[in-house]
């Protein structure tokens, strides 16, 4: 069995707990204009042109993004940092894409990690069939779950797809006693506005067993992403959050018993 | 810190590094003496030592708390001619030149012209040294294969043990004396030596006695005309702890301190050795005499704080000895590399953390200054919370302190056959050297270019900057078939070049041994006493001379280049790619871009490139560990720079891995600058595939920028990945934590950053300091660690 991934990072200190090495998978049903990763949304591998630097000078290079790798070859790797997992607790992260995407490749990845022993976190939009999410559950850690418009046509609008699934799975993995913790995209103009966040309040308010939100800040860094990937952006000239921003932000949510932290 | 420490500390960073030829005249003038005439060669180094200490200089600072200098002031710099002469030549540069300088004025150039040269020219150990190595050594010396640690700095690594915290000088004289009628009942022309040599230790003790004595005079007439009380009091008192110790043992926390600063001035007024005397396990050693009189509410924490203080300044005061020749290339700095030791474990394996450690992560913290450098050592029984305070330290950025692995340096040491208890107390001292503190004499020969031996090996022998065959032939390499035929000769010219290194380490020793005994370093050294042997004539309870590797990353990519390029892909013919380094890849971008970028580097975790690491350490290993020196000891290797890696790379023409000619190689056991691209856990990963318990130290230094440190959750997780790297036997990590913006400020405005200091390789100094290309090769790598 083979998925497609698109990078591995090493060393993820933001990406759940401990040490911990992020799978990056290629494809999303989702299209947020905000996308941080815009090469991770079509499934299908695609090309670019990679510039080197070498004084100054420049070389052209036709790199492809995404790539097919099997279950063991992508388990070998993982484990290899099998010795950081255990001294700091941390695991394997699959983020993307959509790792749900490639839910059965997930699901083999997953379950050959959690059988060794290794931690396992799934980042995700929550966008799946309910039978999808409830199978990966058994398999998975914690998820790290993102919620970012309560507004159903502001959430077609802004993401391309309806939220309806997404809360429902949210709630059945709050009900089922799963460790969730909530990453909340600070969009300026878009998630950061006063109508969305008491939805989100109050939609939090009806959660049970979750008490973690992430906040992760908008930032322009993807904008030159957008450009080198020969895509759309949408953002326009939309500037970075600044920290006080943030903090008053973080003492809402935090009046809310939620346990806050900026940028996971 | 309160207004007497900042006037210290602001003495101590604004006084002029100057040449003093105070030592040197005493030297002369004792050495033209009818005495020194008439004596043995150990009781005349003693009566040196005493004629210096007799009538150097008495220098109190104002306001200080713990006294002794070993110039006439602060930063006034001895010089050593019986052990290395500066020339004319020598002392212009030092005084001129725009980095690490050293100001000499007319008058020392004077004596030094009329008196200091005359005398010593031709008759220094640098002088007979080179006079007595053979024609080959000098080849490879002067090609850049390897560099001499002796030539101009007499040995000496070592650190002070736990002996002479417990012992005054009255005690070790009785050990002296003991050990006399010993020898003297066995008789025989050995022990009529052995006799020679402890009378001279006796002196020595004498005479370090009587210069406390003068200091303590010199205290008391300071009293008598000081018109503030509390000053009055203060001077009364440093006056009686200058007459008590060190001829008895310490007893209180300032006795203690100033007890070492004493011996610590003796080491180093005694010769020049290279380097890093210190007092090792400070946080162990203090403790007690901090305890007691907390306890008994004799010292206070703040007065304990400020007398630290006041001794760290003492370290501060001293810089390296001004150096010469290509030395001062190799290793340009004023630091002399003193590294207090803080944690680890106890004689009897426990946890050896206790509250002074804390205290002195404080001053640390607070002085922020180049000398004493500290480290912490690491052991599985340390609790995180020890280690997550080092880091706080880190993160502000000058580069202290650094980590090491106490469990891992244990294992080396007795893996060296020493003694469980001796390697306990043991730690690392300079940049990242192995020892066993108070036991071992382990000093440091040289660097070796693992690199430039490579380059010899590609040109069948010969030197291609100079067209000299110095090597031997080992073939065209045109004739290489497959990486190990490549491996098979790159050893056996390693192997020959470590064998001249060797020969002439050989004898270096022995002129040391037979013609620069320090009767006073073996006072404090066990079991020179015991033994009646001189420190550098492997007095020492344990002897070992280290080779330094240099240049794993650089040489490493290199090889593996070759066999991805040439062998593997046959992208390119070896004869190819030797012309395309010749041409320095002028013409040659495509080529070199493809070296850089789309080639196996070290650093990422990547076996195929790995391997090779540890091909070449285990070459290099074979080459020379267990190899017998001629103190009785053996030869081992370590993995460190210092900065050497800057100078090897400018003896070298392009290599294989797309480095450009003259541009500075990898440094210790690090990835060459840029070529890690997986992360920190890809990197420690790569350098932990070579056994570094078979080592006596490596360095790797990991670059960090400062978003890293932001909050506690980011420090415990680097608390996670130290421990990550010790649990795979690495010995030591050391972090830089600096923006490349901040770098690229200070190099443009050097004024506004005097203070900057950022860590080199094993230890850290001021950036304005660094040569240009070092100062680059630093912002390149911080850059590529921002990316």
């Amino acid at each position: 069995m083979t998925g497609t991934i698109f990078d591995i990072k090493h060393f993820a200190i933001h990406d759940g707990q401990g040490i911990r090495q992020t799978i990056f998978f290629k494809g999303c049903p989702l299209t947020c204009w905000w996308c941080h990763n815009p090469e991770s949304q079509s499934i299908k591998p695609e090309k670019f042109t990679r510039v080197n630097k070498l004084d100054n000078k420049e070389f052209l290079k036709k790199v492809t993004i995404g790539y097919q790798v099997s279950v063991e070859e992508l388990f070998k790797t993982i484990s290899g940092d099998k010795i950081f997992f255990e001294e700091s607790n941390g695991g394997v992260t699959f983020s993307g894409g959509e790792p749900l995407m490639q839910s059965e490749f997930l699901f083999e990845i997953a379950q050959a990690c959690k059988q060794n022993g290794i931690h396992t976190c799934l980042d995700t939009t929550g966008f799946a069939p309910e039978k999808t999410i409830q199978e990966i559950a058994g398999v998975i850690d914690c998820f790290l779950f993102d919620i970012k418009l309560i507004d159903n046509e502001f959430h077609k609008k802004y993401t391309g797809v309806s939220v309806d699934g997404i809360l429902r799975n949210l709630k059945w993995l709050d009900k089922n006693h799963k460790n969730v913790i909530l990453r909340f995209p600070v969009i300026p103009g878009i998630t950061n506005t006063e109508k969305n966040l008491n939805d989100i309040k109050a939609f939090i308010a009806t959660l049970k067993n979750t008490h973690h939100i992430d906040l992760l800040p908008f930032h322009t860094i993807s904008k030159s992403k957008y450009k080198r990937f020969n895509k759309e952006y949408k953002m326009g000239d939309t500037p970075a959050l600044s920290d006080d921003d943030l903090l008053l932000l973080k003492t809402k949510f935090e009046s809310t018993g939620m346990k806050v932290s900026i940028g996971g | 810190m309160n207004t007497r420490i900042k006037n210290l500390r602001t003495q101590s960073l604004t006084a002029i590094n100057k040449l003093s030829p105070e030592r040197a005249m005493l030297v002369t003038e004792f050495y033209k003496s009818d005495l020194a005439k008439q004596v043995s060669i150990p009781v005349k180094r003693a009566l040196t030592f005493k004629h210096i200490l007799e009538n150097k200089k008495i220098c109190i600072n104002e306001g200080e708390l713990i006294v002794g200098e070993r110039g006439p002031a602060p930063k006034e710099t001895s010089t050593y001619p019986e052990v290395s002469l500066h020339s004319m030549q020598d002392l212009e540069i030092l005084d001129t030149r725009p980095k690490v300088w050293f100001r000499v004025d007319d008058e020392t150039k004077k004596i030094y012209k009329e008196e200091i040269i005359p005398f010593w020219k031709g008759n220094s150990q640098r002088d007979k040294i080179f006079a007595q190595l053979p024609e080959e050594w000098k080849s490879a010396y002067e090609a850049g294969i390897f560099t001499e640690f002796q030539e101009q700095r007499a040995p000496g690594h070592t650190v002070a043990g736990k002996k002479i915290f417990q012992k005054g000088m009255l005690d070790l004289k009785k050990d002296i004396h003991e050990s006399i009628q010993t020898y003297e009942k066995q008789g025989g022309a050995e022990s009529k030596s052995k006799i020679e040599e402890l009378k001279a230790m006796d002196i020595a003790a004498d005479a370090i006695v009587s210069f406390a004595h003068r200091y303590s005079t010199e205290l008391i007439k300071l009293a008598e005309i000081e018109k503030d009380q509390k000053r009055k009091a203060e001077l009364i008192e440093m006056a009686r702890i200058c007459y008590k110790v060190p001829a008895h043992a310490p007893e209180t926390f300032h006795e203690m301190l100033q007890h070492y600063w004493f011996i610590h001035l003796g080491v180093i007024t005694e010769v020049n050795p290279w380097d890093s005397f210190n007092p090792g396990r400070l946080d162990q050693h203090l403790f007690p005499f901090y305890k007691r009189e907390t306890d008994k509410g004799t010292l206070s924490k703040d007065k304990a704080i400020e007398l630290l203080q006041s001794f760290w300044i003492k370290f501060n005061n001293h810089p390296s000895p001004p150096k010469m020749g290509v030395t001062a290339l190799e290793s340009n700095t004023y630091t002399d590399f003193a590294l207090i030791n803080l944690g680890g474990v106890k004689e009897d394996g426990s946890d050896a953390v206790n509250e002074l450690t804390y205290i002195l992560f404080d001053v640390i913290e607070e002085m922020r200054i180049l000398q004493p450098s500290s480290m912490v050592q690491i052991s599985r029984k340390n609790p995180d919370s020890f280690v997550k305070r080092a880091i706080h330290i880190t993160k502000t950025g000058f580069g202290q302190p650094s980590f090491f692995n106490t469990d891992a340096i244990i294992k080396e040491l007795v893996n060296q056959g020493k003694d469980l208890i001796d390697a306990r107390n043991g730690g690392a001292s300079g940049c990242v050297e192995t020892g066993a503190f108070g036991t071992e004499s382990y000093i440091l020969t040289g660097y070796f270019n693992l690199n430039k031996i490579l380059e010899i090996t590609l040109h069948n022998g010969t030197d291609p900057r100079t067209g000299k065959q110095i090597g031997i032939k080992t073939g065209n390499p045109g004739i290489f078939s497959n990486i190990n035929e490549l491996l098979e000769a790159y050893k056996k010219q390693l192997c020959y070049f470590a064998d001249i290194k060797l020969k002439g380490n050989v004898i270096i020793e022995k002129l040391f041994a037979e013609e620069m005994p320090v009767p006073f370093l073996s006072l404090i050294i066990d079991d020179c006493i015991a033994n009646g042997v001189d420190y550098n004539a492997g007095g020492a309870r344990y002897n070992t001379s280290y080779v330094q590797g240099v240049g794993l990353g650089s040489i490493t990519d290199c090889i593996t280049s070759i066999k991805y390029n040439v062998f593997d892909k046959k992208k390119i013919s070896m004869d190819g790619l030797l012309k395309a380094m010749e041409a320095n890849f002028e013409g040659y971008d495509q080529l070199r871009h493809d070296l850089i970028y789309e080639t196996p580097k070290y650093g990422n975790d990547d076996d195929y490139a790995d391997m090779h690491a540890v091909d070449v350490f285990n070459i290099f290993y074979d080459a020379i560990n267990g190899k017998p020196t001629y103190r009785g000891g053996v030869f081992r290797i370590n993995m460190l720079p210092t900065t050497s890696h800057v100078y090897f790379g400018s003896v070298m023409n392009a290599t294989p891995d797309g480095r450009k000619a003259f541009e500075p190689l990898s440094e210790g056991i690090s990835p060459f600058q840029g070529a890690d691209k997986k992360g920190p856990t890809a990197v420690l990963k790569s350098a932990a595939r070579i056994d570094h318990i078979k080592t006596g130290g490596t360095l790797l230094n990991q670059k960090f920028s400062p978003s890293f440190f932001k909050d506690d959750q980011s420090i415990t997780k680097l608390t996670h990945l130290i421990r990550s790297y010790f649990r795979m036997d690495g010995h030591h990590i050391q972090f830089n934590v600096v923006s490349a913006a901040t770098l690229r400020e200070a190099q443009k405005h050097p004024e506004k950053y005097t203070d900057l200091i950022v860590r080199v390789a094993g230890y850290s100094d001021y950036f304005n300091d660094l040569g240009e290309s070092l100062q680059n090769e630093i912002i390149r790598r911080t850059e590529h660690e921002e990316v």
